[in-house]
């Protein structure tokens, strides 16, 4: 069983700061949805919003289509996996699964079957007598997830639970939870700061700045359409160039700039607010003639071999400093350090984006 | 320590503490521990004859056999193990209430006020610890005495409607050990739970568990060292208090502790007051070691 939840014109005050500023979004049952942003914007507020343990200052939340003002974490049919997990280290790991059908009176017999089984699900059996100091921190962070999925919610939530594992672990953790999360069919609300994890796992991201919700989108949408410059930034590398945009003809718009005129993209909402033109290093080509559109004459400064491409950074006259990636299919050849290049890139490539919406 | 204050100060120190440890500590109980298997005899017979050592000074409290009824049947029983019986068993009540205060505020120090707020709290709780204890449990009788302010309250409210005698039995004695030590239950278990992540309540509550498991299941048993050691401290304060049960006892009532100071000061036998410290000492010990056995608490967890 697994619910949708909606985010009604959610905010949340502490004191004067607003830390969760009219926050609306609506998750679909099963979905695993992703609250992306950079440390302190809001992202546990919202979590802990849903699982009860704060209340908003305003707006409603929905938790399968029903209001869940008032309710305490204990009546909510969600299910938290803390940051720093918070297992308790008195018990053993089976009794620690067990602890949400202990409090719903399950007998012991039920409890123990129970555990063992959420154990092989997330693949360490043999594991239920040990105490939770036993365990390294990959093992700790699957006990923390059976030990919510035990009392069956109808919603995960997940606040950074992989950001104390190391990289190699974390990957795997990734594929794992992203297979539990199929498995199960429940709801996941995953939150981190880490746009690759984002990215890799969700269904949808909702990249938040400041208390705000900047775009909502499927992850693909988030990379290639940014609806904004924090969303562009914040997600990947950009190029980024100041300048003054001219009117705009068929999506596109002119661009002038200290290197040049320039042309990219640019959509109706940011039509008449000042913008910047973003583009991405690995849409950004370095050829020797210039190339049809949107090309500016660079020097090599550093190159690095990342293996499966290379990475480029060169100076503009005006001295910018551009980052371009080349794909390695083989033959690419590498740029020497001082070469004269020109760095071009598609005007459907690049985007005239304004700054982040932020709180006003 | 030696780099730090130099070869003579260092002697001076642990000099100093070698005296204090061996005249003030060990000295005088090896004295009373030596006293208590000899009897007590005329200064000129010191060292006759009759002079040895034996346990009749332990045995004494055997002697003089009192009435007492227990479930509506008489029994006959040492006045003595009668009066350690009832110190041991209200020390234990004491303990309990004072675990019973100390326990919610606590909890509520640690985990709920508003850490800004904590310090006048703290100051709130230490002001009557600048009073002496004399003056304190001399105030408690004076609150509780027939004609005394409780009463006075109490009839002018209309919750009751005479005077209440309050210091009668061990009330008194009670009421002012709980007084007295509750602080000693207090402080350890606030440092208890607030070294209990926040986020493990919030887990449990959040798996559903109601607030009166929550601290069965997770506070109780992270906080059990600071308790087990809170109630070690106030069992052992309370059963060797001598103060409290002085001033704020009644008639009826008789702390082991008294007889004890009966024996050295009324009879002057220091050798059977020895025995009966002695005495006092190994069984409490003994009862405490039995309790923390029960409890599964070890010496450890408490010197934490
Ligand atoms: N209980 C609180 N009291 C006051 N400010 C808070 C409280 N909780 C969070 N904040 C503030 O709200 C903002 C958002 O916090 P949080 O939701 O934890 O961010 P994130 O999880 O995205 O890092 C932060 O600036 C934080 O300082
Ligand atoms: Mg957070």
């Amino acid at each position: 069983m697994s619910a949708g939840i909606q985010l009604d014109d959610v905010c949340c005050d502490f004191g004067s700061f607003r830390a969760v500023d009219h926050a609306t979004v609506d998750i679909k049952p099963g979905e695993f949805f992703s609250f992306l942003g950079p440390s302190g914007c809001g992202k546990t507020t919202i979590l802990r919003m849903i699982s009860g343990f704060i209340e908003p200052t305003s707006g409603v939340i929905r938790i399968g289509g029903q209001d869940v003002k008032g309710k305490r974490p204990n009546q909510r049919p969600t299910a938290l996996i803390f940051q720093n997990l918070a297992l308790f280290p008195l018990m053993p790991i089976w009794e620690n699964i067990a602890f949400g059908l202990e409090m719903r009176g399950v007998d012991k017999a039920a409890r123990r079957a129970k555990a063992e089984e959420l154990l092989r699900l997330v693949d360490l059996p043999g594991a239920a007598d040990k105490m939770v100091s036993q365990l390294s921190g990959g093992q700790k962070q699957r006990v923390a997830i059976a030990r919510a999925l035990a009392v069956e919610p109808s919603v995960m939530l997940l606040d950074e639970p992989l950001s104390a594992l190391d990289l190699k672990l974390r990957q795997h953790m990734r594929a794992e939870l992203r297979a539990i999360q199929k498995r199960t069919g429940v709801t996941f609300i995953y939150i981190t700061h880490d746009q690759g994890e984002a990215l890799a796992m969700s269904d949808r991201v909702g990249v938040m700045s400041q208390g705000r919700i900047q775009q909502i989108a499927d992850p693909r949408e988030i990379y290639n359409n940014p609806v904004n410059g924090f969303v562009a930034s914040f997600v990947g590398e950009n190029n980024i160039i100041d300048g003054t945009a001219g009117p705009a003809a068929g999506g596109l718009a002119g661009f002038d700039t200290a290197l040049g005129g320039l042309r990219a993209r640019i959509s109706p909402e940011a039509l008449g607010r000042p913008v910047k033109l973003y583009v991405r290093p690995e849409h950004t080509i370095l050829t020797e003639a210039p190339g049809p559109e949107n090309a500016v004459p660079v020097t090599v400064t550093e190159v690095s071999f990342e293996g499966a491409f290379i990475s480029v950074l060169t100076q503009t006259e005006t001295g910018k400093v551009l980052a371009a990636e080349i794909r390695n299919d083989g033959s690419a050849t590498v740029p020497a350090i001082g070469a004269k290049l020109y760095a071009s890139f598609s005007a459907e490539r690049a985007a005239l984006l304004p700054d982040a919406t932020v709180r006003g | 320590m030696l780099r730090r204050y130099g070869s003579g100060l260092t002697l001076l120190i642990c000099l100093l503490v070698a005296f204090w440890l061996l005249m003030l500590v060990i000295v005088p109980n090896i004295t009373l521990f030596e006293q208590s298997f000899r009897p007590y005899l005329p200064v000129t017979e010191i060292g006759g004859p009759r002079d040895v050592y034996s346990l009749d000074n332990f045995l004494k409290v055997f002697n003089g056999d009192t009435q007492i009824t227990l479930f509506g049947r008489s029994f006959a029983i040492p006045v003595h193990v009668l009066t350690f019986a009832l110190t041991i068993l209200y020390s234990i009540l004491v303990t309990l209430i004072c675990f019973a205060l100390a326990y919610p505020l606590a909890y509520y120090m640690a985990k709920i006020v508003n850490p800004k707020t904590l310090p006048t709290l703290l100051l709130l709780l230490f002001i009557p610890l600048w009073v002496s204890e004399v003056l304190r449990a001399f105030a408690w009788w004076i609150i509780l005495a027939l004609k005394g302010p409780l009463n006075s309250l109490l009839l002018f409210t209309g919750v009751i409607d005479k005077p209440v005698r309050w210091i009668v039995d061990y009330n008194g004695v009670v009421i002012g050990l709980v007084y007295t030590y509750v602080l000693f239950m207090l402080f350890p278990i606030y440092n208890a739970v607030q070294s209990l992540d926040t986020n493990q309540i919030e887990a449990a509550e959040d798996l559903g568990a109601p607030w009166w498991k929550i601290h069965l299941k997770i506070v109780m048993p992270h906080a059990k060292p600071g308790i087990a050691s809170g109630a070690v401290m106030v069992f052992m304060l309370s059963a060797g208090s001598l103060l409290v049960p002085s001033i704020l006892g009644s008639t009826t009532s008789q702390w082991f502790t008294q007889t004890i100071d009966q024996w050295f000061k009324d009879a002057l036998d220091w050798n059977t007051a020895s025995a009966y410290a002695l005495l006092l000492l190994i069984l409490c010990t003994v009862f405490v070691s039995l309790a923390m056995w029960l409890f599964k608490v070890k010496l450890s967890d408490i010197a934490k």
